[in-house]
């Protein structure tokens, strides 16, 4: 019995030892858990736990060069369902549906979705989303949100752009300075149970939203109006497709104005801005309303590109401006026969007058003797074969020939401004760069972004390329152009107490026998010192259809209202002023 | 009189192992109350639904071990046989009779109307007395074939019935077999070829899981029980989604825990959690401190277990001790290897702790049997 007692004894004290050591080992294997992998396991687990809500920050507003606001953000509400906490679906279906025009069928296959969270519908005003947080429905959340406001509704529509619904931007400048506009987003941490309820008194991370940056742009809220009234009186009256303006100063490529009627309304920009035929494709024709024709089209420029021809023949020293030529009506240039729009011909004539007459064939005459090459070279050296670098999305590029396919019949025909494209912004950016003494600037938008809180401040800068022509030959041709204003067909574009230059175009639409045209002015003020340029197209204008009768009205019209406003003086001028300050430098005598 | 006197203080009763006991059960209602108040509050509207069943039920069973630890114990070796019959009936009728409730597809509760409990449950205390009963009687021929094959022919029928639906108690109840023969046998070897077995299955159970499916003997799923262990997120569809719940627990723990009741996996993440997988919320509120110190608390249960086994005045006394440390050490040790994802996934309950009426009345009751053998010995002058 004792020998049998010893014995048990030892095998009892086996049994806790290995129970010990096996307990030991499950302590030690805890010890690795918890602490070795602990990391990895509680991140694993906050993962699980947390539920991020997203704060949405405000949208940087958008102000005009005078601190105008022009875009900004408004209060408005999302009203969403967690299918957890709903306690009476019927009452909820029944209140969402009633008060956000939504049938009944809709929100129940929401409020029925078995998912953390059930967005019913987003952008509702701030009056719905207090009034569905009264009723106090168990499981309905009305989050705050913030949408894009334009407070001028349709001004600039094309060229501010809107946002969409999760208030990024879709077109325009919205688009283009979305990193500055957007801002970063906030976060709500919270902690939530295995069914998706967040957990009260949990603890809780916020990381406060950052508000995005104001940018300021170089548009003036009061010329823009100005144009779009002019604008759209002449679309009007002539009936036409739509009519662009774009106002800018050519001194350093500041957009003042960008205005393409008809605009569409930036609060509404999903309704289409003309009745849809039937079968049309709706975002086909919203794309097409959404379309900034200034930039993303190309067309013919026509006469208005005779300042291009005249300044590469001028630079090349081809061409003087009393030179003297002899327009028959028509000239053969190889095979072709080339037509003046005057038929009957401007007999002689020298560069300057040929230049008031807009005539053909002197132009084609001044191209020749530049021929191909340096023709091509000019056409290069002026900016015109790449794109303006403007701050909009969509930028067309120019169509020009291959310089290896232009014969001398292509390059007569470029010579006053057809068989080619360019945006209308592409030739209000190179004449710019021709008169204002040969800087090529960069048209542009943005001037500075400003953030939030205003500490930070960023001015943006654009390339601007020098001495693309001497200084003297945008002095002449600035000196021909207030010619064809003051004397010539630009003659309707005067404007009393300023001196003006400009240069009319009637473009052909192809294909040519549709008898389209596209109607343009081009001017600026004053003349002498171009401190503002405009440039105006009229598309598809009907009855008369000549740039220099329905175009350059237009342009006076907007230029005898912001001269002054810009703080242009008017001055005292008489005829030959203008030719005296001339003579000196080029021994001119006015005839 | 005189005589009595004498005679009481002489009596040993385990204090120390009482209060070992009653501190469990009420730190285990304090975790169930914590680990189920948020699921109780939930489908029960009171958050305290599952720990005052569970306290009524402890009080019950704490009122039984009293009792019992004060009667003489000798009186089980005479109705072991009946004990034995009656296991019997119970688990025939859990298991093949409408009487057997099912609950998540095992048929494991017997009862009436509000009233239920799990026969297997009985069975490990039966098991204990019966073999207990029947190593006195073969005596030194427990060795020879003839006692062994009784051992078997009682243990491994009613350990299969209770397989059918309870794989984990089945297990514990050949473990407390094996433990108690251990003890009683002289052979060393066949424990030995047992254990380093068990062992080496513990260690190629992938390529032994798969080998046996090969050959059809493992079913697909009790592989899938494998392959979960060996990589739970890998196999987080096939179930090791719960593993991983209570791995987030314990690794969200720490040294101190998140403090009680500041368990997160506790709401809804970690399945029941007030049942198998408590230790895993313990872990969590209360950290690497809490668990280890919960261990050490049975490792002491053990420890006071083996005293009263070494100094119980007979061997039967000696023999139903050791059948209840086999009993307690393996549960607990089983219980936490699962929850540290250490073995394969099988549901047992941690002793005293886990939310379960039958399981801690049972507990209590052999406790009570344990104290009455404590209160035996005669302390020698």
């Amino acid at each position: 019995m004792n020998r049998n007692l010893r014995r048990h004894k030892l095998r009892t004290l086996t049994v806790f030892l290995t129970a010990a050591l096996l307990m030991l080992a499950m302590a030690g294997r805890l010890d690795y858990l918890m602490l070795y992998c602990a990391d990895y396991y509680s991140q694993k687990a906050d993962d699980l736990h947390q539920r991020e809500r997203t704060i949405k920050a405000a949208r940087g507003r958008i102000l005009d060069r005078n601190g105008t606001v022009i875009a900004t953000n408004r209060t408005v509400c999302t009203v969403s369902v967690i299918h957890n906490q709903i306690e009476e679906p019927d009452r909820v279906v029944q209140a969402l549906s009633a008060n956000l025009g939504l049938t009944e069928e809709t929100v129940r296959k929401k409020v029925e979705t078995r998912s953390s969270r059930e967005i019913i519908k987003t952008n509702i005003d701030k009056e719905t989303g207090d009034r569905i947080r009264e009723l106090r429905l168990a499981g309905v959340k009305v989050d705050e949100d913030y949408k894009r406001y334009y407070p001028y509704d349709s001004l600039a529509s094309k060229v501010l752009g809107f946002t969409g619904g999760d208030n990024q931007g879709i077109i325009g400048l919205e688009v283009r300075y979305e990193e500055y506009l957007k801002g970063r987003n906030g976060l709500i941490l919270t902690m939530a149970d295995a069914a998706g309820v967040e957990l009260e008194n949990a603890f809780e991370d916020r990381i406060e939203p950052v508000a995005g940056a104001d940018l300021t742009v170089s548009l003036d809220v009061n010329i823009q109006t100005y144009a779009q009234q002019a604008a759209l009186k002449v679309m009007e009256e002539k009936n036409a497709k739509k009519v662009s303006v774009i106002v800018m100063d050519p001194r350093n490529g500041e957009i003042l104005a960008m205005v393409n009627v008809p605009e569409f309304d930036l609060n509404d920009p999903f309704t289409l801005n003309t009745e849809p035929e039937e079968g049309a494709d709706r975002q086909k024709l919203l794309n097409q309303m959404w379309r900034n024709p200034a930039i993303n089209d190309t067309y013919e420029p026509g006469s208005t590109f005779k300042i291009v021809t005249a300044s590469a023949g001028l630079e090349a020293g081809v061409v003087g401006i009393d030179d003297h030529f002899s327009c028959p009506g028509y000239r053969i240039v190889e095979d072709r026969k080339i037509r003046c729009h005057k038929t009957a011909g401007h007999g002689g004539e020298t560069f300057l007058q040929a230049t008031m007459n807009s005539c053909n064939p002197v132009y084609i005459d001044v191209g020749q003797r530049l021929g191909v090459d340096r023709y091509y070279e000019y056409f290069t050296r002026f900016g015109l074969l790449g794109k303006t670098g403007v701050d909009l999305p969509g930028e067309a590029a120019t169509i020009m020939h291959q310089k290896e396919n232009m014969g001398l019949v292509e390059l007569a025909t470029v010579s006053f401004g057809q068989s080619f494209q360019i945006t209308p912004l592409q030739l209000i950016t190179t004449a710019s760069a021709l008169i204002n003494g040969g800087t090529r600037v960069t048209p542009h938008f943005g001037i500075r972004s400003v953030s939030a809180d205003g500490e930070s401040v960023h001015t943006f800068t654009y390339p601007a390329r020098e001495g693309i022509v001497s200084g003297e030959t945008s002095r002449t041709l600035r000196y021909m152009l207030e010619k064809v204003v003051s004397e010539g067909g630009g003659k309707n574009a005067a404007v009393e107490g300023y001196r003006i230059g400009g240069k009319t175009a009637t473009s052909e639409k192809l294909p040519r026998s549709l008898k389209k045209y596209i109607s343009s002015f081009l001017g600026f003020a004053p003349a002498d010192d171009p401190q503002i340029i405009a440039l105006i197209t009229i598309d598809e204008p009907e009855g008369v259809y000549y740039g220099g009768t329905i175009a350059a009205p237009v342009i006076a019209d907007i230029f005898r209202n912001i001269l002054p406003y810009l703080g242009i003086e008017e001055e005292q001028l008489f005829p030959s002023e203008v030719a005296v300050d001339y003579s000196r430098k080029k021994t001119y005598t006015n005839p | 009189m005189a005589q009595e006197k004498r005679k009481r203080p002489q009596r040993f009763y385990d204090y120390s192992l009482l209060f070992a006991i009653v501190f469990l059960t009420i730190f285990g209602l304090v975790m169930i109350y914590s680990a189920s108040s948020y699921k109780a509050q939930i489908d029960h509207g009171n958050a305290a639904y599952f720990m005052i069943r569970q306290a009524a039920i402890a009080a019950v069973g704490l009122a039984a071990m009293i009792v019992i630890s004060k009667l003489d114990y000798h009186w089980y070796a005479k109705v072991w046989k009946l004990g034995v019959a009656v296991v019997w009936i119970l688990m025939i009728l859990v298991t093949f009779t409408p009487l057997g409730r099912e609950y998540n597809g095992k048929k494991r509760w017997l009862g009436y109307g509000s009233l239920s409990f799990q026969p297997s449950e009985l069975v490990k205390i039966v098991v204990i007395v019966a073999l207990a009963s029947m190593i006195v009687r073969y005596g030194k021929n427990i060795d020879r074939f003839a006692g062994k094959f009784r051992v078997m022919l009682l243990v491994l029928p009613l350990a299969l019935i209770v397989v059918i639906n309870n794989l984990s108690t089945g297990i514990i109840i050949v473990g407390i077999g094996f433990v108690m023969m251990f003890v009683a046998s002289k052979e060393k070897w066949p424990y030995i070829l047992c254990v380093a077995a068990a062992a080496f299955v513990l260690v190629f159970a992938g390529p032994i899981g798969k080998a046996l499916t090969g050959i059809g003997l493992l079913q697909e799923y009790q592989l899938g029980r494998i392959n979960v262990w060996l990589d739970p997120e890998q196999y987080s569809l096939e179930g090791g989604f719960q593993v991983l719940q209570g791995l987030y627990a314990i690794g969200s723990g720490g040294l101190f825990g998140k403090g009680l009741g500041q368990s997160i996996q506790k709401m809804g993440f970690v399945p029941e959690a007030q049942n198998d997988m408590i230790f895993s919320i313990i872990c969590e509120e209360l950290g690497l401190f809490g668990a280890v110190s919960l261990i050490l608390i049975f490792m002491f249960m053990i420890y006071r277990f083996m005293v009263i086994a070494s100094n119980a005045p007979d061997l039967f006394g000696s023999m139903v001790v050791v059948g209840v440390m086999g009993h307690i050490a393996i549960q607990v040790i089983l219980n936490i290897a699962v929850v540290t994802n250490t073995i394969p996934n099988t549901g047992i309950t941690l002793p005293f702790i886990s939310y379960g009426g039958t399981s801690v009345l049972f507990l209590l009751i052999e406790m009570g049997m344990v104290l009455s053998v404590s209160n035996q010995i005669k302390l020698e002058k």
